[in-house]
């Protein structure tokens, strides 16, 4: 354990109102099942500073359908999407997604808002959500906000949150047509993606895409040409709609060449 | 902070940001949980939370608080899967064995080898290839078939 | 006295229970009173000169350690007398030692803030552009020269394997406590005499030193002679404050600055005949031996020797040098040399059936050795060799040929690998090491007294099942003492596949010895009478083992383990990603002591070489690992590794305890040329491991 936790302060929220408000008095980075905050920790890589403990916002931790909308609360862990009846039946690309997240231990914590928040590119919900058009809820002590996932991550690991505000919930509208998920890690469980896309065939095809770009991305050219069911150009266009770089885990070029493998697979397999 | 370890309500005094698997081994002298990565990769940390495995070098203390939390220890010393494992060489070196154990218990009744295999995707053995602990499993989930008994302790 | 037969049965192990129920005390669950935390600094670059190190955090409560402050000598006697403890002046690798701290609050120790000044040097860190030899072996054999000359057919190649990270799931780690004016070091270790030996040149010869193994989280190589750096560690610490410290390397600290396996580059010239035998074998092994020279000579002999394959061959020229290269020195790692030269030999061998339009099961059939051949250096094979059983039973049981047929065209695959393994210390490396065992008598029984270390292996067991047979008395009475330099003999290092073969047979003789001098009397009953005594014997190497260090030829070790692997495996076409389907290791080690245990080494190592083949990669930046995380360096969970058919087969070894050999390393040396020979079968040219799925889409698209 490489950073002093003595001396690290922790609040503990009991209710959405109450972390709402110690995070208007002061700055505190929320912690909910800490799969990713408490590697930091461990390795000390994460500067030190106030936590507020969210894990206990049991009225974060739900799953409900609304006006057709499935709404999954931030607090939702990779466990609870995979044993959802609504999951299952309105966004079961989220189920693969959260079956390939780690082991079960991981799965047992790691929550869909933290995998947001985060922020980073190779999160394994965050091609599904985005393939899905799911709205974000965010709120601070005063208001709440709605936008598009689209519209949410700005950059590597950072996004238009702001330092006073929770997610609260995920919206996703009713998906039209097959949805497909595949994530290639670096081993067959366990695994950070070394690319990771989240696919869904209907009368508008969707494609999202991790671990290809500083954030998640959508590939719209691509999408509008599998529209046209144009499957060559599709995947000439999609060579070049993601960046992947050389990392410690994988290549650019491998990145590319199974992403427009991929591409072909997606549409073979939701023909 | 109040909880309770192994079916006992305990108050622990430990830094609300502390490991819960440093406050095991320390505050709480329970050293069966073992570090092997402190990254959440290795699951030779692994305790039940509420019934649910989870890595414990990155659990933070106040999250258990009003919590069960179990560890090897609260197996006791003479629990069919612990004499299996060693009987089966399910355990050769024995560092990734607590934590093994502990993510075993989630296996239900009647399992595949595939059930199996996905409890334990989060726990890295070096020295057994895995063969040997899928078959203290099995074992074990017959013994406990013909036995007639439940998942617990 | 009742016979009993605890040989060849899986008996209940001498571990008990602890190890399950989180009882077992590894190095890290140990506390003494007054007890501080030991932090090793270390250098940030990869070679240069230390101008100025400075401790500028309150050094109140700190105890500070530099090179200053060693009584004896600050080297880590071992082959070579090269490498410190801690940094003069020279830094010749990354995270290398330049002095340690403790404190008795772990928090404070994190926060203690040491500034280096460096003078950095540019680092040499490509071992083909290495001229610093620390080591040259030639092993010569006929006159290759001229059979490659006259052959039909020459094929070439060049092989290359990686960094091996061990990733024991205990990570080093040693309990220093002052004793006697001197120390006692608990530690998670495989060789408590070569701490030993390392504290006395540390501390001073006259200084009382004492070494005791703590149940160890796994070794494989990794706690051989690392063990001496931290041990001497902790102890300089311990004597400066007069407190027990301890030190525990995390994850990163241990990947970044321990041992790993030697990286190689191998190069093969053959001369065939059309119709498929070897007639000439040339080869070129290159190691990358790291800063210091450790035990990188031997780890090239052991290299060499098996570098020809499971072969004859009557012109053999294999010559072999490790280099020098500002990385943290490489060490032992199960194999030890042999997976990768077996690697090289065994890819190249699919080469030349592939060139020669064979069948490569065909082409091993020729030329596999057999009872009577000699190998590289000289060494005549005796009735103990079974590459041609384990070939044929491996071949029939995996329906080889018909599935490498029907394989044809789809994505499935399926390949095969022959290998050997020398067990014990090569040529006159058990007579020089001497080892000892003892047994003592006990008012209830007999105890096991060597220096043997149980780190998972099965040691207590399998030595307590020798015991028990050569005596005639139960394995229950049998007792193992816990490695205690003070209470135990020198059995030498738990290492080499000899702690059966080598250990176990000094113990069956010391039984032997002590049966006689029981007469008709049980344990009790003697002791009862007469009291105690105890029987110590050293080894004795079989007498007709000729070996010449100079010229190496002769017999390298005393017997071989023979081994053949099959691999099937499915490729995913998009994503290049391997699935093995399944892994048949068919093995012979003589005969198993306690099959479980023997199963268990089988599966174990067969694992450890399908990470070595497909997953494992270390990744090297300006001279340190770069992805010293097990998120970022992978080895096989559950769902990687598939079903292991394990084969064992017996041809008992005459001067082995109950015929047995040494199996701990023969089955790292089969997966890999396995799994990169079921890939050819798919059309990839893979030459190099790891074969990750980055390898093969590159390979693919050639």
């Amino acid at each position: 354990m490489r950073t002093a936790v003595a001396e690290l302060g922790v609040r503990r929220a009991r209710s959405l109102t109450e972390a709402l408000d110690i995070m208007r008095e002061e700055i505190r980075t929320p912690i909910a099942g800490a799969t990713d905050v408490y590697v930091g920790l461990n390795f000390g890589t994460l500067v030190p500073r106030r936590f507020v403990d969210i894990w206990g916002i049991s009225e974060l931790r739900r799953i409900d359908v609304r006006d057709g909308q499935l709404v999954i609360g931030a607090l939702t862990t990779y466990m609870d999407a995979i044993r959802s009846p609504h999951v299952a039946s309105r966004l079961p690309m989220l189920v693969d997604a959260g079956r390939q997240v780690g082991g079960p231990q991981i799965q047992n914590r790691g929550t869909i808002g933290g995998n947001i928040a985060n922020a980073s590119p190779a999160g394994d919900s965050l091609p599904v959500l985005l393939a899905a058009d799911a709205t974000l809820v965010v709120r601070n002590f005063a208001t709440e906000r709605r936008m598009p996932l689209a519209q949410f991550f700005t950059g590597y690991r950072t996004t238009v949150l702001r330092p006073d505000e929770l997610i609260v919930a995920i919206e996703v509208p009713p998906v039209t047509g097959k949805q497909w998920f595949r994530k290639v890690g670096t081993r067959a469980a366990q695994a950070i993606s070394k690319i990771v896309i989240a696919g869904v065939r209907g009368p508008s095809p969707r494609l999202a895409l991790g671990s290809v770009a500083p954030t998640v991305v959508r590939a719209h050219e691509t999408e509008r040409l599998l529209g046209m069911d144009a499957i060559d150009d599709a995947a000439a266009a999609l060579a070049n709609e993601i960046q992947p770089i050389d990392d410690l885990r994988s290549t650019a070029d491998y990145r590319r060449r199974v992403a427009v493998n991929l591409l072909r697979r997606f549409w073979r397999d939701t023909a | 902070m109040q909880f309770t370890l192994n079916g006992s309500d305990v108050n622990v005094d430990a830094p609300p940001a502390a490991r819960l698997l440093d406050v095991l081994r320390h505050e709480c002298r329970l050293t069966g949980t073992k570090e092997g990565c402190g990254e959440g990769e290795c699951g030779a940390c692994t305790v039940l939370i509420d019934g649910d495995p989870v890595c414990s070098c990155l659990v933070p203390f106040s999250q258990v608080e009003n919590a069960a939390v179990m560890t090897i220890e609260g197996l006791g010393d003479d629990h069919p899967l612990q004499h299996l494992f060693m009987n089966e060489v399910g355990a050769q070196c024995g560092i990734c064995t607590p934590g093994m154990i502990m993510a075993a218990l989630a296996i239900g009744n009647e399992p595949t080898i595939d059930d199996i295999k996905n409890a334990l995707a989060g726990n890295l053995c070096r020295c057994t290839g895995y063969g040997a602990i899928y078959r203290a499993i099995f074992k074990w989930r017959q013994q406990r078939a013909v036995a007639g008994g439940k998942i617990d302790a | 006295m009742q016979t009993v037969q605890a040989v060849g049965t899986s008996v209940t192990r001498k571990d008990g229970i602890g190890k399950a129920t989180g009882r077992a005390k590894y190095a890290d669950d140990l506390s003494f009173p007054g007890m501080l935390h030991g932090r090793t600094i270390r250098s940030t670059i990869a070679r240069g000169i230390v101008r100025k190190i400075s401790f500028d955090s309150d050094p109140t409560g700190f105890t500070i350690v530099d090179h200053r402050d060693i009584p004896g000598r600050n080297i880590v006697d071992l082959i070579e007398q090269d490498q410190p403890f801690l940094v003069e002046r020279e830094v010749r690798h990354m995270a290398e030692p330049l002095l340690l701290v403790a404190h008795e609050d772990p928090e404070k120790l994190l926060a203690a803030s040491v500034a280096v000044e460096y003078e950095a040097q540019p680092p040499l860190l490509d071992a083909e552009r290495s001229e610093g030899i620390l080591k040259r072996i030639d092993i010569v054999k006929g006159d290759v020269e001229s059979a490659l000359a006259s052959a039909d057919v020459i094929v070439e190649g060049v092989y290359r394997t990686g960094h091996q990270e061990h990733v024991y799931i205990e990570t080093n780690g040693v309990i220093a406590v002052p004793e006697d004016g001197g120390v006692a070091v608990y530690g998670s270790l495989q060789c408590p005499f070569y701490v030993i030996k390392a504290l006395k040149c540390l501390l001073g010869a006259n200084t009382h030193v004492r070494v005791i193994q703590t149940e160890t989280g796994g070794g494989f190589g990794g706690k051989e002679e690392y063990p001496s750096m931290i041990a001497g560690h902790a102890a300089l610490l311990a004597l400066k404050s007069g407190r027990p410290v301890k030190i525990i390397y995390d994850r990163v600290e241990d990947m970044v600055a321990t041992t790993k396996r030697h990286p190689s580059v191998v190069r093969h010239r053959t001369g065939v005949t059309r119709d498929g035998r070897i007639v000439a074998m040339d080869v070129d092994v290159l190691l990358d031996g790291g800063a210091y020279v450790t035990l990188s000579p031997v780890v090239l002999s052991r290299g060499c020797i098996h570098a020809a394959g499971a072969y004859r061959c009557e012109n053999t020229r294999i010559v072999g040098r490790a280099v020098f290269t500002n990385t943290p020195p490489n060490g032992a790692f199960r194999g030890f040399g042999a997976p990768q030269t077996e690697f090289a030999v065994e890819v190249h061998i699919d080469r030349i059936a592939e060139t020669l339009g064979m069948d490569p099961v065909t082409l091993r059939e020729i030329n596999a050795l057999r009872p009577g051949d000699t190998t590289a250096t000289g060494q005549r094979l005796r009735e103990d060799t079974s590459a041609r059983a384990v070939l044929d039973e491996a071949v029939r049981r995996t329906d080889f040929h018909r599935k490498r047929e029907a394989y044809q065209g789809t994505n499935r695959a399926i390949g095969l690998s022959l290998f050997y393994h020398g067990a014990g210390f090569t040529g006159s490396g058990e007579r020089q090491l001497n080892s000892r065992a003892r047994l003592e008598l006990t008012p209830t029984g007999v105890r096991i007294a060597v220096g043997s270390t149980e780190i998972g292996q099965g040691t207590r067991t399998m030595h307590a099942q020798i015991v028990a047979d050569a005596l005639g008395i139960p394995y229950e009475t049998i007792e193992v003492a816990q490695p205690d330099t003070a209470r135990v003999a020198d059995s030498g290092p738990t290492v080499a596949s000899r702690t059966c073969m080598v250990v176990g047979k000094i113990l069956q003789e010391c039984a032997l010895d002590m049966r006689e001098r029981l007469g008709r009397m049980s344990p009790e009953e003697y002791h009862g009478k007469y009291g105690a005594f105890s029987i110590e014997r050293k080894y004795e190497p079989p007498e007709w083992i000729q070996w010449d260090d100079h010229t190496y030829r002769g017999d390298a070790y005393a017997t071989f383990a023979w081994g053949c692997d099959v691999a099937e495996l499915e490729l995913d076409p998009e994503t290049y990603e391997v699935r093995p389907i399944r892994l048949t290791a068919v093995q012979e080690f003589g005969r198993p002591i306690h099959p479980a245990l023997a199963k268990g080494q089988i599966e174990g190592g067969t694992a450890q070489g399908l990470g070595y083949a497909l997953l494992e990669r270390v990744v090297m930046r300006d001279g340190a690992m770069a992805n010293a995380q097990l998120t970022n360096y992978v080895i096989p969970t559950t769902l990687d590794t598939p079903e292991l058919d394990v084969v064992m087969l017996e041809n008992p070894y005459q001067d082995g305890p109950f015929g047995a050999k040494g199996l701990g390393e023969l089955p790292m040396d089969g997966p890999a040329p396995a799994i990169v020979n079921a890939l050819r079968h798919l059309g990839l040219d893979v030459r190099e491991i790891p074969a990750t799925p980055e390898l093969i889409a590159q390979c693919s698209s050639r």
